[in-house]
């Protein structure tokens, strides 16, 4: 019954993800830790295509686990399933909606949301750091051999290019795929 | 019924050109919401995302269940956040299925491996921006830190951290008295 399990997984993420697309990211990879659904590197090429294409990330990324875990059916479950929480929410909220937005206990809760959902979205930054520029499994062998040089390199100069020319993250993917295919870096 | 295959129709475009969500689609929101349709004004699609940044999900699909409430209630929350994902569903499925079958060719995964580089270069840059308005003093910083930490090296769920967050921020804002 993995349909009804993606559901609920989807459900409770939607319901505690909070601050934009990323802010699935680190669900994403608990989910990955405990069901063993998809990889760490899965998490990110399914990040990369996400922001690729059109549709809010959060979407996106729900419906790329969810076929991937059961297809097309768990592609609609999922999706509707993270999205589900924030519908219900919005419907009660559209009510009354000058009172919540100036209620203080609201605004007191996410005085503290905003830094933790900041903290987790790094904190799942640094996991992709650890698949894209570190190659952990090489302690054993010299402290040096655990950093990826070639990558390391590539990704400062990206960040630099990118604090200067500020396009779409759709440019920078694309041209990231064509260094990976000239500098063979994945094999 | 017309209006609601109208709504759903409308966001299902909305949905397709959008990328990225947040706030990249505001500029659309105006355009096809505001100025063509007069479905809401703009201080209503700001108001939308106030909340919707104080909300759980995705700020975009926040949007599209406020649109469609106040255009038909309930049932127009539902129907415009179903026209929204849809393009989703049907485009990832698509490039997943596709990318399945050409996982182990090597340019393929050269591309990627490039690719997972840019992405670990542009969730930096996100954290960044997001540093300036989530850490506003000594409290909230403490508290990305121990978050930071604490999500990186244990596997504690994140629900925990969202949890404890909120009640953090409640009991300093209400009882802490004067902390800067």
């Amino acid at each position: 019954m993995i349909i009804i399990r993606l559901f609920y997984e989807f459900f409770i993420i939607g319901l505690f993800s909070v601050g934009g697309g990323l802010a699935t990211l680190p669900f994403l990879y608990d989910l990955s830790a405990r069901t063993g659904w998809f990889t760490e590197i899965d998490v990110v090429n399914m990040l990369a295509v996400s922001e690729s294409t059109p549709g809010a990330i959060g979407v996106n990324m729900a419906s790329y686990v969810g076929y991937t875990t059961a297809g097309i059916p768990g592609s609609i479950v999922a999706t509707i399933a993270l999205v589900s929480p924030s519908v219900f929410i919005i419907i009660i909220i559209a009510r009354f909606l000058k009172k919540f937005r100036e209620n203080e206990l609201v605004q007191s809760a996410f005085y503290g949301l905003r830094p933790a959902s900041t903290g987790l979205i790094a904190a799942a930054g640094f996991g992709v750091m650890k698949v894209s520029l570190l190659s952990l499994e090489n302690w054993s062998v010299s402290f040096m051999e655990i950093f990826n040089w070639k990558e390391i390199i590539i990704a400062v100069v990206l960040f630099i290019v990118i604090m200067k020319y500020k396009k779409h993250p759709v440019f920078y993917i694309i041209l990231a795929a064509l260094v990976g295919i000239l500098f063979h870096l994945g094999t | 019924m017309k209006e609601l295959l109208h709504l759903y129709l409308t966001f299902c475009k909305l949905g397709a050109v959008t990328f990225g969500g947040g706030y990249a689609m505001l500029p659309i929101l105006q355009r096809e919401i505001v100025e063509k349709r007069n479905w809401a004004t703009n201080e209503e699609i700001t108001d939308y995302y106030a909340i919707g940044q104080c909300t759980p999900g995705v700020i975009a699909i926040n949007t599209s269940t406020f649109i469609g409430e106040k255009r038909k209630g309930t049932i127009g929350g539902i129907v415009a956040t179903l026209g929204f994902i849809t393009p989703s569903i049907v485009i990832i499925t698509i490039i997943a299925s596709f990318l399945q079958n050409f996982a182990d060719l090597s340019i393929v995964k050269d591309a990627f491996a490039g690719i997972r580089v840019c992405i670990c270069v542009l969730i930096i840059q996100a954290v960044i921006k997001l540093l300036k308005n989530s850490v506003v003093d000594r409290i909230t910083a403490i508290l990305f830190v121990v978050v930071l930490l604490f999500s990186s090296f244990t596997t504690i769920s994140p629900i925990i951290f969202v949890i404890i967050a909120g009640i953090t921020g409640v009991l300093v804002k209400n009882w802490g008295g004067k902390v800067q």
